[in-house]
């Protein structure tokens, strides 16, 4: 692959790892906090398994950039600063009520879904089979979003409005889950990542369908914040002031 | 002790190495050692993760690094592996029932279709009743979900199908 290829996926990748890795954070925040002991046992995995698939692809990216993947990906995560992170502002948010936590993990993952089976096709084999791993982990997300989603959507009138309030909220933002990456034609001339339109309209119209089950509407109209995903929100820094702290009081230790 | 080591050996030694959360198999009956290569005294072992997310696979790794220089090996590389995903299909045969004797209710095998497989009944590792219902995707570690037995009347840990 050509250097220039390398990097553009390697910066796309990072997208991606940033994402799961800060949403992974705001998941965590529910351990001990969660409306039902079944539901923080839920979390705390959700949590973990997208941590997990973060390192799965800071490695990728480690590899990509001449990088040794053991020791770089901490690096990535606890020594950068909040804006040379590339993740998208919708998993920036504070973790808010359990709707808001719902409705923003099934937008995030039913795109994933979506993402992930595009993946699968990238003519760089180690992204291909990463991806093919995650999908497999990626199912019981599914399942358990699905079922949170209608359970609240066609809840109580105090369920369902909280679910409609968080959509009203998020909807914006998820312009930003297909944006397409910096010089996008030249990845997918390559074959090594997929064009985003496509993956937009597909998870565009799943999650519609899902969203109309459980009775929410989608607010169309007022678009998100302008900027990539080198724009973020305020409170992405003050996450990342507590998430780094610990490495930071000593950046030379080994865990 | 340093010196060239047989692949056999090298296997032998992962046969005795055990989950650090499941006590009762081993790495290799658990599946998740890919392969192994050895020149002269160079270990390399391709490492698959049950979940991505398992912390158990930083203490595997460590382990496997430990117990083959104990066998002479000047070097051990351990290689995380993805391809193909690590499957519950992969668990051995005979590793089945010392799951089921630690309280842990093996998954169904083959995977195929999902959805049929978490809605047939497992049965109860400790009573054998399929009066049983799931209670949760998520359990206390990536690998596991929590049904319930009404003969019983508790619940109990299960393997996830993947």
């Amino acid at each position: 692959m050509r250097l220039e290829l390398r990097s553009l996926l390697a910066d796309a990748l990072l997208g991606l790892a940033d994402d799961e890795m800060i949403l992974a954070h705001r998941d965590s925040e529910w351990t001990g906090h969660a409306p039902i002991l079944e539901e923080d046992i839920a979390f705390a995995n959700i949590a973990l398994d997208e941590m997990g698939h973060a390192g799965i692809w800071y490695r990728l990216v480690a590899e990509l950039r001449g990088e040794d993947p053991d020791s770089y990906p901490d690096r990535l995560v606890f020594h950068r600063a909040p804006d040379e992170f590339r993740c998208i502002r919708m998993v920036e948010l504070p973790k808010g009520d359990w709707a808001f936590t719902i409705v923003r993990q099934f937008l995030f993952d039913s795109a994933e879904v979506v993402r992930l089976q595009a993946l699968q096709q990238s003519h760089h084999a180690p992204l291909a089979k990463a991806a093919a791993k995650i999908a497999v982990e990626e199912r019981y997300h599914d399942r358990h979003l699905h079922a949170w989603v209608r359970r609240l959507g066609l809840g109580t009138e105090e369920s369902h409005r909280r679910m409609q309030t968080a959509l009203d909220q998020l909807w914006p933002d998820t312009v930003q889950l297909f944006e397409p990456p910096s010089h996008e034609s030249e990845l997918t001339a390559a074959g090594l990542f997929p064009a985003a339109e496509p993956m937009a309209a597909e998870w565009a119209e799943g999650a519609a369908a899902t969203l109309a089950d459980a009775d929410l509407k989608i607010q169309r109209g007022t678009p998100g914040m302008n900027g990539g995903r080198e724009k973020h929100t305020d409170h992405l820094e003050l996450l990342l002031a507590e998430m780094q702290s610990v490495a930071r009081l000593e950046p030379q230790a080994s865990w | 002790m340093a010196g060239p080591i047989s692949v056999e050996r090298v296997w032998a030694e992962l046969g005795e190495i055990v989950d650090p959360e499941i006590p009762v198999v081993s790495l290799v009956e658990l599946g998740v050692i890919r392969e192994v290569d050895v020149r002269e005294d160079r270990v390399r072992v391709a490492l698959r993760p049950t979940f991505a997310g398992c912390p158990a696979l930083h203490v595997m790794r460590a382990q496997i690094g430990e117990r083959l220089r104990a066998l002479g090996a000047a070097e051990v590389e351990v290689e995380i592996v993805l391809d193909p995903p690590w499957s519950t299909d992969d668990i051995a045969p005979e590793a089945r029932p010392k799951l089921a004797a630690f309280g842990l209710a093996p998954a169904p095998s083959p995977v195929i279709v999902l959805e049929e497989i978490l809605t047939a009944p497992r049965a109860c590792p400790r009573c054998g009743s399929v009066d049983t219902v799931l209670r949760n995707d998520f359990g206390p570690t990536p690998c596991r979900m929590i049904h319930y037995c009404r003969a019983c009347l508790q619940p109990f840990e299960a393997m996830k199908p993947v």
